[in-house]
C-alpha cells in the first residue's frame, strides 16, 4: 500500500507544481494547497502505514502507529493553512490594487 | 610584540567614541600616540649587536596558521618606517583635516592600515602575512575613497582595489604552492628548503605569481596605473600609504624572498627588467603632469622601480643600495607630499600651471621643498641623502657577475644607459616640481585662496623628515652599522660590510651623475621646446585605456548574463529553481545509488484506500482542467477531504480531525475571496510552454515518489519513536502521544508555529485594513 500511496503523493506534487507554474494567482494558491496535501501524505507514508493501533495509550496494547510523523504533519497542516490564507488575501489585494492577477503582468519596474 | 601589532587594531575600536568629542579635542591627537608607542618600542632593537627575534602566538593551530613574528633587520627597517612616518603623518593630519570632516572614519581606517602593515612585515607565517596584506589593500581602498562624494575618489579607490587584490590573489596562489611543496607555512623554513622550490617543475609559475603580487602592490609597470588615481586620497594618506609604506610592501615581499629566488637567472631578468622600465616610464610620465601630487605619484612609481631593479641585481652592493634608498625615499618623498599638502591647503590649488612664486609667501615651506627635491634629484651635495643611494644605484649597474643567460647578459649591458636615461627625467621633474611651484612669477589673483605660510604645526612633520634627509646626508655612517647593514644582511644572507662615502674619487658612477646633471639642466632650461613631445607620447598607448576597457566590458557582459535569466518573470524563476532541484537531486541520488525499491514491510492492500486514492488523484487533475473558479475550489476541497479520510484509515485521528476543520475553513476562505479575483482564463499558452511545464511537474512528482519509496525501503537506523511511546505517560502525563509530543516534548516548536500563525493573521489584517489614502501613500 505504501507504494501506491507514494505514487498518489507524487501525483499530488505533479498537479500542484503544474498549477504553480500557471500565471493566475488563484491557480498558484490552489497549487500550493495541493503541494501541502502531497507533502503530508508523503511524510505519513515514509513513517510506515498501519504499524499498529492509533497512538493513544490504552492498556494491553503493545504496538502503536508511529506518532512522530503525525506530530510533524499536525504542525504542518496548521502552518500550511496560515500560508494558504495569507496567499489568498495577498492575491485578492494584489489583483484589486493592480487590476490583474496575472503574475507576468505583475512584474516590478524594469531595471533602471 | 603581539601587543605592538594589535595595539592599532585595539585603539581603532575606541576611535569612534573619541571622535564624538572632536569639537573639543581633535581625534588625531590620540591617534598620534599609537604609532609613537610602537616606534619607541621597536627603536630599542637598533644597535650593532642586533640579532633576529622570534615570537610565536598560537592562533589557528589546526590550520597551521599561527601568529609567528620574525623580526630581522629588514622587518625592523619597515617597522620603524611604518611607525615613525605614521607618527609624523598622524600629527600632520591634525592640522590638515578640519574638525568638520568625518574624523572617526578616517582614523579608524588609518589605524587598521597601520596594524595590518606591521603585520605584513612581521609575519613569518605566509597565510597570516597574506591576511594582513589584503587588509592593507582594503584600508587603502577605504582611505582613497574617503571623500566618497567625489567621482574621482570612487574611481581611484575601485581601481586600486581591483588591481591590488588581483595581485594579492595571485600571490596567495604562489604562497599555497610553496607551502604545499615544502610542507611548511613559515617563510624562514621555506628559505631553508629552497632547493625544493627552485627545482620544482612549477617554479616559473611560483615565481611569476609571487611577482605579480609584488608588482601590483608596488605599482610596477604595467600595473602602476592605480597609484596616480590613488592621489584622490587626503594628502596625509598619500604621504603614508602611497609613498612611504604600503607601496613598499611589494618591495618587502621581493626582498623577503630574495634568498630563495635570487639563484634563478630569470629573477634578475624579470625583476630588474620591469624595475628599470618602470623607472624610465614613470619618470618620463612625471614630467608631463600638471598636478603636484600627480608628479609625486609618478615620481614614487619610478623610485619604486629603481629599488625593484636594484633588488633584482642581487649583488651585495645593489641590495645595500636598495635598503638605503628605501629609507631615503621615505624621508624626502614623505616630506614632499606634506609640502604638496601644505601648498594645496594654503593656496587652494595643486595645479602647477597656476602656482608659482610661492617662495616669498611661504619661505619655510620652500626651504623644506628645495632640500627634499634636490635630494630626490640626486644632486651631488654632501648633505643630501638622495645622492648617496643614487650613486650606489649607478655603481650597482656597473658590477655584475657573469651570466650564461643571453637575455640577462644583454640586460646587464644596457642597464647603465637606461639608468642614466631614467635619472635624467628624475632630475627634470624634481626641478620642475620646485621651480614651478616656488619660483617664477606669482599670479596670486588666479588662486582660490590668498597664499600664506602654513601654521607651525603643519610644518613640524615635514621639517623632521627634511632634518632626516640632512642628518643622513651629513653622517651616513650613523645609521649604517646599527641599522641599514642589518637590513641588507637579512636580505643578502650574509654580512654586508659597506661604507658610505660622499667622495669616491672620479669614477664611472660620478661621471654618470654628472651626465644626468648636465642633460637634466639642459632639458629643464629648454622645457618649453619639449612640450609637444610630452603631450604626444603616450597618447593611446596608455595602460589606463586597457584597464577602463576591461572594467567596462566586465560590467556589460555580467549585466547581459544577469538580465538573460533575471527577466522579472516569476514563472520563469519557478521553472529555473525547480529544474535545478530536479537536476541536483536526481544527479545526487543516482550517483550515490540512493534509489532503492523493496516490497517488504508494506501494509496490506484494501479496496477502500484505493478508491479514496483514485478519487483524490482525479480531483487533483481536475483542478488543472477546471475553468470555473467555484468548480476548481470545490474540487480542491475533495482532495483535502479525501486526505482526511486517509488519515482515519491510517490510524491518525488527530490529523483527520484537524485536516477536516482546516479544509473546511480553507474552502470557505477560497469561496470568500474568489469573487474578488478575476475569472479563470482559458489558457492560451503556447504548446511548448505547456510541454515544458508538464515535463517539470511530472519530473518533480516522479522524484518525490521515488524518494518516498526509497526512504520506506531502506532502514538506516532505528526509529526514535519508541522513546515517545514509552515516555508519553511517564514524562508528559498524557495518553494521546501526538498531543504530548506537540505541547510538551516539542512545545517550543508549537510555540513558534503559533507565532507563525499570528504573523500571518496580522499580515492578513494589515492587507485588508490598510488602504491607500488619496495622495497615494500607504
Amino acid at each position: 500500500m505504501e507504494i501506491i500511496m507514494s505514487i498518489v503523493a507524487g501525483l499530488l506534487f505533479t498537479t500542484g507544481v503544474y498549477n504553480l507554474l500557471q500565471k493566475q494567482l488563484l491557480r498558484i494558491a490552489i497549487g500550493t494547497a495541493l503541494i501541502s496535501h502531497g507533502a503530508h501524505l508523503f511524510i505519513l507514508t515514509m513513517g510506515g502505514l498501519k504499524g499498529g493501533a492509533p497512538p493513544i495509550l490504552v492498556e494491553g496494547i503493545e504496538h502503536y502507529t508511529d506518532p512522530l510523523p503525525q506530530a510533524l504533519i499536525l504542525t504542518s497542516i496548521v502552518i500550511s493553512f496560515g500560508v494558504t490564507s495569507f496567499l489568498l488575501v495577498l492575491a485578492y489585494r494584489a489583483s484589486e490594487a493592480n487590476g490583474t492577477d496575472n503574475i507576468e503582468q505583475l512584474r516590478g519596474n524594469d531595471y533602471e | 610584540m603581539l601587543f605592538a601589532v594589535l595595539l592599532p587594531f585595539i585603539a581603532s575600536i575606541f576611535i569612534p567614541f573619541l571622535a564624538r568629542m572632536k569639537n573639543r579635542i581633535h581625534t588625531g591627537i590620540f591617534v598620534t600616540l599609537i604609532p609613537l608607542i610602537v616606534f619607541l618600542y621597536f627603536i630599542q632593537f637598533i644597535g650593532t649587536g642586533f640579532q633576529p627575534v622570534t615570537r610565536s602566538y598560537t592562533w589557528i593551530p589546526s590550520l597551521n596558521m599561527n601568529m609567528n613574528f620574525y623580526l630581522d633587520g629588514l622587518s625592523l627597517l619597515f617597522v620603524l618606517l611604518i611607525s615613525g612616518i605614521g607618527t609624523l603623518v598622524a600629527f600632520y593630519s591634525i592640522y590638515y583635516l578640519h574638525k568638520s570632516e568625518q574624523l572617526g572614519n578616517f582614523y579608524v581606517y588609518f589605524l587598521i592600515f597601520m596594524g595590518s602593515m606591521l603585520g605584513v612585515v612581521l609575519s613569518d607565517n605566509v597565510f597570516v602575512l597574506y591576511s594582513f596584506w589584503e587588509f592593507t589593500s582594503l584600508s587603502s581602498f577605504l582611505l582613497i575613497g574617503y571623500w566618497n562624494h567625489r567621482r574621482g575618489s570612487r574611481y581611484g579607490s575601485l581601481k586600486s582595489l581591483l588591481i591590488t587584490v588581483f595581485g594579492g590573489l595571485s600571490m596567495l596562489g604562489s604562497l599555497v604552492f610553496m607551502s604545499v611543496i615544502t610542507n611548511t607555512t613559515s617563510i624562514q623554513q621555506m628559505i631553508a628548503q629552497k632547493s625544493i622550490i627552485l627545482n620544482h617543475e612549477f617554479f616559473p609559475l611560483i615565481l611569476g605569481l609571487l611577482l605579480l603580487g609584488a608588482f601590483t602592490k608596488s605599482a610596477q609597470f604595467p600595473f602602476h596605473i592605480w597609484l596616480p588615481d590613488a592621489m584622490e586620497a587626503p594628502t596625509p594618506v598619500s604621504a603614508y600609504l602611497h609613498s612611504a609604506t604600503m607601496v613598499k610592501a611589494g618591495i618587502y615581499l621581493v626582498a623577503r624572498y630574495i634568498p630563495i629566488f635570487a639563484e634563478s637567472e630569470w629573477f634578475f631578468v624579470v625583476v630588474s627588467g620591469f624595475g628599470i622600465i618602470t623607472l624610465m616610464w614613470a619618470s618620463y610620465m612625471a614630467v608631463r603632469q600638471t598636478d603636484l601630487k600627480g608628479i609625486l605619484a609618478f615620481s614614487t612609481i619610478s623610485q619604486l622601480g629603481m629599488i625593484m631593479a636594484m633588488l633584482g641585481f642581487g649583488t651585495k652592493a645593489a641590495i645595500f643600495g636598495a635598503v638605503f634608498h628605501i629609507l631615503n625615499h621615505a624621508t624626502f618623498k614623505g616630506s614632499l607630499f606634506m609640502v604638496a599638502g601644505i601648498v594645496d591647503h594654503e593656496t587652494g590649488s595643486r595645479d602647477i600651471r597656476k602656482l608659482g612664486g610661492l617662495m616669498t609667501f611661504m619661505p619655510i615651506t620652500a626651504t623644506l621643498a628645495v632640500l627634499a627635491t634636490f635630494s630626490m634629484a640626486g644632486f651631488p651635495l654632501p648633505f643630501l641623502n638622495g645622492f648617496y643611494s643614487k650613486e650606489m644605484f649607478f655603481g650597482a649597474t656597473l658590477e655584475f657577475e657573469a651570466t650564461s643567460n643571453a637575455l640577462a647578459a644583454y640586460l646587464q649591458q644596457v642597464l647603465p644607459y637606461l639608468a642614466v636615461f631614467g635619472s635624467i627625467f628624475t632630475f627634470v621633474y624634481s626641478m620642475y616640481f620646485f621651480f614651478g611651484t616656488f619660483r617664477g612669477k606669482a599670479n596670486v589673483s588666479e588662486l582660490p585662496k590668498k597664499p600664506h605660510e602654513a601654521p607651525i604645526g603643519m610644518l613640524i612633520s615635514p621639517a623632521i623628515l627634511v632634518l632626516g634627509v640632512i642628518v643622513i646626508g651629513l653622517f651616513p655612517e650613523l645609521i649604517n652599522k646599527p641599522f641599514i647593514s642589518h637590513a641588507a644582511a637579512s636580505i643578502y644572507g650574509g654580512d654586508v660590510d659597506k661604507h658610505i662615502y660622499f667622495w669616491h674619487g672620479i669614477n664611472l658612477p660620478l661621471i654618470m651623475s654628472m651626465a644626468v646633471l648636465a642633460f637634466g639642466t639642459i632639458l629643464v632650461l629648454t622645457r618649453t621646446k619639449w612640450e609637444p613631445i610630452y603631450r604626444f607620447i603616450p597618447g593611446p598607448l596608455s595602460m589606463n585605456k586597457v584597464y577602463d576597457g576591461l572594467v567596462k566590458r566586465a560590467e556589460t557582459y555580467s549585466e547581459k548574463i544577469t538580465k538573460g535569466y533575471m527577466n522579472g518573470s516569476l514563472g520563469r524563476y519557478f521553472r529555473l529553481i525547480l529544474s535545478a532541484i530536479l537536476i541536483v537531486t536526481f544527479g545526487f541520488m543516482i550517483s550515490t545509488g540512493g534509489f532503492t525499491f523493496s516490497m517488504e514491510n508494506t501494509a496490506e492492500f484494501t479496496a477502500i484506500e484505493l478508491l479514496v486514492a483514485i478519487m483524490m488523484v482525479v480531483a487533483a487533475a481536475g483542478t488543472i482542467v477546471a475553468n470555473n473558479r467555484v468548480a476548481a475550489i470545490i474540487i480542491l476541497g475533495v482532495v483535502g477531504y479525501g486526505l482526511s479520510i486517509l488519515f482515519v484509515i491510517y490510524r491518525a485521528p488527530d490529523l483527520a480531525l484537524t485536516q477536516l476543520i482546516v479544509e473546511t475553513v480553507t474552502v470557505a476562505l477560497f469561496l470568500m475571496t474568489f469573487n474578488h479575483l478575476p475569472k479563470l482564463e482559458v489558457r492560451q499558452q503556447p504548446w511548448s510552454t505547456k510541454a515544458l511545464n508538464l515535463i517539470i511537474s511530472l519530473g518533480f512528482g516522479t522524484l518525490m515518489t521515488l524518494v518516498a519509496i526509497s526512504s520506506h525501503s531502506s532502514k538506516w537506523f532505528e526509529s526514535i519513536s519508541t522513546y515517545f511511546i514509552e515516555n508519553s505517560y511517564k514524562l508528559g502525563g498524557g495518553d494521546n502521544i501526538v498531543n504530548v509530543i506537540l505541547v510538551d516534548m516539542r512545545g517550543l516548536d508549537t510555540l513558534f508555529e503559533i507565532t507563525v500563525l499570528g504573523i500571518a493573521a496580522l499580515g492578513i489584517f494589515g492587507m485588508i485594513k490598510l488602504r491607500k489614502n488619496k495622495k497615494g501613500d500607504v
